[in-house]
């Protein structure tokens, strides 16, 4: 947009400072920012986690937990809304500036149909009839593209997928024809190919209606292919701002630089062909059965349907798909973590139907890591207790000397100090989390990980120092993968194979080369296309 | 949901029945008699008594024997209360002890619901601490402390209130033996509701509420508490079950004839047919809240479905 100048600001946020009082003193989240947009246009606000960008804009619209305070000022309409009583803010917000969350799953009341809930804000500000309200609320769905929105518009948000829930959230923020839309991350916990639906939608809602949109996001394809403008925000302020264009082609802050190249690259070198087989799958099927009422039949769920693939040492198969298309339970399902139908060889002995103990001399060559580095550490157990853990049960002949060693090497071997092992997981960051994961399962020198979503919950600067990990890991120890995401920037960085999955079903399977350069699939091509923005645009 | 209700009461037979049969023979096994008195009564009198009452029978045939009048809802005389049987007597006392504990847990969810959301709205101030402080105070100081102390104040010193007595249900002799039985409930419902209601206001979904302009009423009592309720009304059913059927301490206090002192009475004389009948009204309040509390859950949360 080249016109943004001669544009109307409709939103100015000036000198805006949040500040949360916590138990061990003051914290300063955001630090004199300046931001506006004017209509019309779109602004993207960039950072990592805790940069501040989020509470920026929960501030100016005065959702702040109770612990924080604001400074600033806000104007929206020549008057500064920030100071205002509740009362009067609540003329402005969910009407004129409207927002958009992260979280599609709970922004929901889970207790109100979604008509109820679209409604809502209309009859409140609109006053409009509950009917009529109702009557618009249909039409916003069928703007937002709701398949079937005379059914869904009684339904409740748990009878709703993520995607549509956002796209419920969307419809609500343009009920009332607002000027500035706040959009916080709103397709971060969206599948790809979703997460370009929602975009689409919104840009082209824009178009439509004329509204500004303010976009929060950590993630830069996105800003290349929506932004008009960009502010980069680092630890509470703003380190950079500029014009979309400006910004990617010549950055000139160190820290937009580093965002920037950020994007996980190169690819793995191949192994010889003459490799040990490691690990084969020979038509491996999960099955879940969904239990029916009174009335209703009892269903089957193939999650994973008859899937084969072979593995040799050292090799890392890339397993790529959307939440739902079964890959995780793919994953569990070769570590025997769960019954499955079909034969799983490891190292030539049948894996399928060992119980737990017959499990047990296999287990320490066959490890597991998580996606959720929050979730998957005990919190109240120090990381070298974590870490050791796994030598008590496969290794017992050891002395705790001996453990201690083994402990701190794994330490060094993932990058952290030995001497974090008495601290506990709640010090640490995603990012050191992970690492400590990493290092949980490299201590009983593994031959077969299955890393499961290992970078989908992390920061893309934060990714890069993974794969990287993972990727000198296995070169040290010929280590053999079985990668799990439905990233496919990362899973082309690391992967010597790619298998797609779609509802437990193999779409197209092939080296990572093929894959990437030829896709054959519909559904692949699909995915490229919603996941690739940066490179294409990059390239074009 | 009338296929789930039918389901749950005819479940409810095998748990009555294994009840019945625990309490039956447990109170057997306890030593003494209903007619073993501090002077022995004569032999003679003593056989003609057990003839009456079944005693003289072999257990097997005296259990087979209650089991068959209970199906027929007939619990029986009262081996104590000679004149009555134990039909006549809950007949008598039951809707009293009952109109005391609904009035008591009407009176707990208001006034402690109500607290609980106040002191979830002011969290961490002045508020909060006094009622979470009261609350405490609730739980902690018995109603025998605290029956006495109400008495004396408004009954003795002030004279608004009659000290004791049943009246008929009166209002005003109603409201302390109410107030008392309350105050315990109104504390832990205070507890319960601020807890669910600080993490309800913290939510994802309440965020939305606000975000979106909605009035304070519409985002508090709309949206935040009709989930945050679900705690309280899931330990309610329970507590329910308790208040309904009386309680001895209250009762004895302000001299009301509720079903309450039954409990201790029947005990403490062997009266086998009243102690059998308090433990089957009260099991059975108690299943029938359970049920109570399961519906309003599925009436509350849509996400709960019984099929």
């Amino acid at each position: 947009m080249t016109d943004t100048q001669a544009k109307k600001t409709v939103l100015d946020i000036q000198n805006l400072t949040v500040d949360f009082s916590t138990p061990t003193g003051t914290v300063n989240a955001v630090r004199g920012v300046n931001i506006n947009v004017a209509a019309g246009e779109t602004v993207a606000i960039v950072g990592e986690s805790g940069s501040g960008k989020s509470q920026t804009m929960m501030a100016a619209m005065g959702l702040l937990a109770s612990n924080g305070k604001t400074g600033g000022k806000v104007i929206y309409e020549d008057r500064d809304i920030l100071g205002l009583p509740v009362r009067q803010l609540n003329r402005v917000r969910g009407k004129k500036i409207t927002m958009i969350f992260q979280e599609p799953m709970t922004s929901l009341d889970p207790l109100y149909t979604i008509g109820r809930q679209l409604a809502e804000p209309m009859v409140v500000h609109g006053g409009l009839s509950w009917k009529a309200a109702k009557a618009r609320a249909l039409e916003l769905l069928k703007l937002v593209n709701i398949p079937d929105p005379e059914r869904k518009i009684r339904s409740f948000p748990y009878e709703m997928s993520g995607g549509q829930r956002q796209r419920v959230m969307i419809a609500m923020a343009l009920a009332n024809d607002p000027d500035v839309l706040i959009a916080d991350e709103p397709t971060t916990a969206l599948d790809v190919t979703t997460q370009a639906q929602i975009l689409d939608l919104l840009a082209d809602l824009q178009k439509r209606l004329g509204m500004a949109v303010i976009f929060i996001t950590h993630d830069l394809g996105i800003v290349r292919r929506i932004a008009d403008r960009v502010y980069v925000m680092k630890s509470g302020e703003v380190v950079e701002t500029g014009e979309a264009k400006q910004i990617f082609d010549a950055p000139a802050h160190p820290y937009t630089r580093m965002l920037l190249d950020a994007e996980p690259t190169g690819t793995k070198a191949p192994v010889a062909a003459d490799a040990q087989l490691l690990l084969e799958a020979q038509k491996v099927g999960v099955e879940f059965v969904l239990e029916g009422g009174l009335f209703q039949q009892s269903m089957v769920l193939k999650a994973v349907d008859d899937l084969s693939f072979s593995l040799r040492k050292g090799q890392t198969l890339g397993i790529v798909g959307e939440s739902g298309s079964g890959k995780s339970t793919l994953g569990r399902a070769v570590l025997n973590l769960l019954p499955s139908t079909g034969r799983v060889v490891y190292n030539g002995e049948l894996v399928t139907g060992r119980n737990r103990s017959q499990m047990r001399p296999l287990r320490r060559n066959m490890q597991l890591v998580f996606q959720d580095p929050f979730g998957s550490l005990s919190p109240r157990l120090t990381v070298g207790q974590i870490i050791a853990e796994g030598l008590v049960v496969h290794e017992p002949q050891l002395s705790a000397r001996e453990r201690e060693e083994r402990t701190s090497q794994a330490l060094e071997e993932v990058g952290l100090d030995p001497a974090v092992r008495n601290r506990y997981p709640h010090e640490f960051s995603g990012g050191q989390r992970q690492r400590i994961a990493i290092a949980r399962t490299m201590v009983l020198k593994p031959e077969l990980v299955v890393l499961d979503e290992p970078t989908s919950a992390l920061d893309r600067t934060i990714q890069k120092q993974i794969v990287d990990l993972l990727r000198k890991l296995q070169l040290d120890h010929n280590l053999t993968y079985l990668f799990i995401s439905h990233d496919l920037a990362v899973v082309r960085a690391i992967a010597d194979t790619v298998m797609v999955m779609q509802r437990g079903k193999v779409v197209e399977a092939g080296s990572t080369r093929d894959i990437f350069e030829a896709p054959q699939s519909e559904y692949t091509r699909e995915l490229m296309a919603a996941a690739m923005l940066t490179q294409q645009m990059a390239s074009a | 949901m009338l296929r789930y209700v039918i389901g749950r009461l005819l479940g409810a037979i095998p748990t009555l029945f294994l009840i019945i049969t625990f309490s039956f023979f447990l109170i057997r096994i306890a030593p003494g008699g209903p007619f073993d008195l501090e002077r022995p009564l004569e032999a003679k009198v003593m056989e003609n008594l057990s003839r009456i009452y079944h005693l003289n029978e072999p257990l097997w045939a005296q259990y087979l024997l209650y089991l068959k009048s209970v199906a027929a809802l007939d619990f029986g005389p009262s081996f104590y209360f000679r004149d009555f049987t134990i039909n006549e007597l809950f007949a008598e006392s039951l809707p009293i002890s009952m109109q005391l504990g609904l009035s008591a847990l009407c009176l707990a969810l208001v006034v402690g619901g109500t607290l609980g959301v106040v002191a979830a709205l002011r969290q961490n101030q002045s508020t909060d601490y006094a009622v979470m402080a009261a609350a405490t105070l609730g739980v902690t100081v018995p109603n025998f402390v605290v029956a006495p102390i109400l008495t004396l104040i408004l009954g003795v010193w002030l004279g608004w209130l009659p000290v004791g007595g049943w009246n008929n249900g009166a209002f005003v002799n109603v409201i302390l033996p109410v107030v008392t039985l309350a105050l315990p409930q109104v504390a832990v419902v205070a507890r319960l509701t601020r807890g669910s209601m600080i993490e309800a206001l913290r939510s994802n979904h309440v965020r939305t509420a606000r975000a979106y302009g909605l009035s304070a009423y519409l985002v508090i009592v709309v949206h935040a508490l009709r989930g945050a309720i679900l705690p309280v009304v899931s330990y309610l059913g329970p507590a329910a079950a308790a208040l309904l059927t009386g309680s001895v301490v209250v009762e004895t206090i302000y001299g009301i004839p509720g079903i309450g002192r039954y409990f201790v009475q029947g005990a403490l004389n062997r009266d086998y047919t009243l102690v059998m009948g308090t433990v089957v009204v009260v099991a059975c309040f108690v299943i029938l809240f359970n049920l109570i509390v399961d519906l309003l859950y599925a009436l509350l949360d849509p996400r709960v479905r019984f099929d």
